[in-house]
């Protein structure tokens, strides 16, 4: 039994088959990641895993519960924190506060009301942002605005705000889409860095097949809105089905 | 000190004296100079800087935190009017419970409007702000007229039951507003050689509210809920995936600045016991957004110089007439004074809004950090200067 299990879920848009009958199951303590080419529904899956989209067949449960039809924050209150294609920060407040934020939401829950407490006086909150920047090696920038960061850094910042969370599942939506191959590498570097300093639980989706070999323990291959396989990365590298939904029919 | 960091307490104090000796800073000129016209240290446009300044403070913890730009944040402030007004007529002339009494029930009323506007972000919330504010202004003009008493607008009677007061006077008039006794409208003059200072009693208290006010804000600046607020202006998206729920948090903003607008709408009312319809009107909705923007959105203390800035020239270029430039220009030759006079004639006395036009887009474009930003680059200019002269390496200071 998974921490993550998705049974049958089914997704249309309108004349679109967007996702058939997934079935997944995501152990913990593993990098899961999910590939397929352009189009295979991984984001979508991604979608119906985080509360964004409801999937109209199916069902997905973490830990024993189900998130269906819960919103956004109510999931991430589960222990599910997401990583996006482009970095989601706040742009406008300085590295720490970016940190702090997610120290407070897993401290306070989905809202509370602190308007006497002072940012400045919460030790606990702010050690605790500061040892995560440690963590990441972003401690020297902590009072810059997170805007005016590299693409390098943003990546490593919201990575930083999903880990404070001490998330018991990280979902990762292309990690290095769009970027050069510099970039990946060091986004691989970072990843391959949490998992070996902490226990975590990371489903990655991913189109480059580079980042997902160096990195997963278990492959789901997605095609067309169904999984063809779910292997580990050295079964999967081989696997003809995997090299037709790539690259078309097999010519090998 | 009162558990802010040393800086913002230094504002803070820096705000009260400013507010507390305001009768003798805003009363430069002696009382029989030629420039006795500029000043403004009379109670009643006293009160309106400071009346003024909370409806802005309150506005900006919306607007200069959250983003959402409220354009019917006049409504409160009628609300807020009306419900002091209605306990003026109903319980006492005493002004404590009219202006709980205000700030409850705008509360209440923005707890209703933010809920069904907050659905809605960026100019679609803007526009359904603005169509309450005008709904509320036309059912007060108009439908509820027995409340608000239509286009008359509201105001105290002889034949008002006021249970823990008295229906009228001694001597058959209308009681006026007073704090346990003290009257609001009670004035001590002060004569030094050729100046003459008032200290109203009503202005001493809408002061004191203010700094309360102020210092309520400055808390919610720095607390956690604060940088929530921010939080939601910057992405809203993060947020949700952080495990935050936005709605609250901005529902929450909203209603405080909702009570904001309710105290300076009983506050006014307290200094002058009646109630138009016209202070719903959209044009008092913008005048807020206007001050805001001017002193420095989302900074503490912009909202409350740019209320001062738009009331203070209000006042004085409205004040101003022809009969003055006429005065002013005198020295020079009758054909070319009446050619001056001709030109400024429509910036000055019903033409004020003009002059205040251009000063808007002067500040707007020049400074679009508002007056805020114009003294940050003063005390650069000066800061540069002085680490020039020691030589010194400029220290840089994690922005707040």
């Amino acid at each position: 039994m998974g921490i993550l299990e998705v049974k049958g879920v089914g997704k249309r848009f309108g004349g679109l088959q967007a996702l058939g009958d997934v079935n997944l199951s995501v152990q913990e303590n593993t990098v899961h990641a999910i590939i397929g080419p352009n189009g295979a529904g991984k984001s979508t899956l991604l979608n119906c895993l985080v509360g964004k989209l409801i999937p109209d067949t199916g069902s997905v449960m973490f830990d024993g519960q189900s998130v269906l039809g819960r919103s956004p924050h109510e999931i991430n209150q589960m222990g599910i924190s997401r990583v996006f294609q482009t970095p989601e920060i706040f742009a406008d407040l300085t590295v720490l506060e970016n940190v702090m934020i997610p120290c407070f939401a897993r401290r306070d829950g989905s809202f509370r009301m602190h308007a006497f407490g002072s940012v400045r006086n919460e030790s606990d909150m702010l050690e605790k942002a500061e040892t995560m920047l440690d963590d990441v090696n972003m401690l020297s920038k902590a009072h810059l605005h997170a805007g005016s960061l590299s693409r390098g850094d943003k990546r490593r910042l919201e990575m930083a705000m999903c880990l404070v969370q001490e998330p018991r599942l990280l979902l990762l939506d292309e990690p290095t889409a769009g970027m050069a191959r510099a970039d990946t590498n060091n986004t691989i570097d970072l990843l391959k860095e949490i998992k070996t300093k902490r226990d975590i639980t990371m489903c990655i989706i991913e189109h480059d097949m580079h980042v997902v070999f160096s990195l997963a323990d278990r492959i789901t291959v997605l095609a067309q809105g169904t999984p063809l396989v779910e292997d580990t990365p050295q079964n999967i590298k081989g696997h003809p089905k995997v090299r037709e939904a790539y690259l078309g029919e097999a010519q090998v | 000190m009162f558990g802010l960091n040393k800086k913002d307490t230094s504002l803070l104090l820096v705000v009260a004296v400013l507010t507390l000796f305001a009768p003798f800073i805003l009363n430069p000129f002696p009382t029989e100079s030629g420039l006795a016209q500029f000043n403004a240290g009379y109670p009643d446009l006293m009160q309106r800087f400071v009346i003024f300044g909370i409806f802005a403070v309150g506005f900006n913890i919306l607007f200069g935190l959250t983003g959402y730009l409220s354009f019917g944040h006049a409504a409160f402030l009628g609300v807020g009017s009306y419900s002091a007004v209605w306990m003026f007529k109903l319980l006492s002339m005493n002004v404590i419970p009219a202006i709980i009494l205000s700030v409850i029930v705008a509360g209440l009323f923005a707890l209703l409007i933010g809920f069904v506007s907050l659905r809605r972000s960026g100019i679609y919330f803007s526009i359904l702000t603005l169509a309450f504010a005008q709904m509320s202004f036309n059912l007060a003009y108009s439908v509820l007229t027995p409340i608000t008493n239509g286009e008359t607008g509201l105001q105290l009677t002889l034949d008002d039951p006021r249970i823990l007061g008295v229906s009228a006077t001694a001597d058959g008039s209308i009681p006026v507003t007073s704090l346990f006794g003290l009257e609001m409208r009670s004035t001590y003059e002060m004569a030094v050689a050729g100046w003459n200072f008032q200290f109203s009693a009503g202005y001493y208290l809408c002061a004191i509210i203010m700094l309360v006010s102020f210092y309520i804000a400055v808390r919610i600046f720095r607390s956690p809920f604060g940088l929530m607020l921010r939080a939601v202006k910057c992405n809203q998206n993060r947020m949700r995936y952080t495990g935050l729920n936005t709605r609250p948090y901005t529902l929450a903003a909203f209603v405080i600045s909702g009570m904001y607008a309710g105290l300076a709408g009983g506050l006014m009312a307290s200094m002058d016991p009646l109630a138009g319809a016209e202070r719903m009107q959209w044009t008092a909705s913008g005048e807020v957004v206007l001050m805001t923007i001017l002193g420095g959105a989302g900074t503490l203390i912009g909202p409350v110089l740019g209320a001062g800035f738009i009331k203070y020239f209000e006042n004085i270029f409205s004040k101003i007439n022809d009969n003055v430039l006429h005065q002013w220009f005198g020295f020079l030759p009758d054909g070319i004074e009446d050619f001056v006079v001709f030109i400024i004639h429509p910036f000055i006395g019903k033409g004020w809004h003009l002059t205040l036009g251009i000063l808007f887009m002067l500040v707007v474009i020049y400074l679009p950090g508002g007056l805020v930003e114009g003294g940050q680059r003063i005390s650069r200019l000066f800061k540069k200067n002085k680490s020039s002269d020691d030589g010194a390496a400029a220290k840089t200071t994690p922005a707040e």
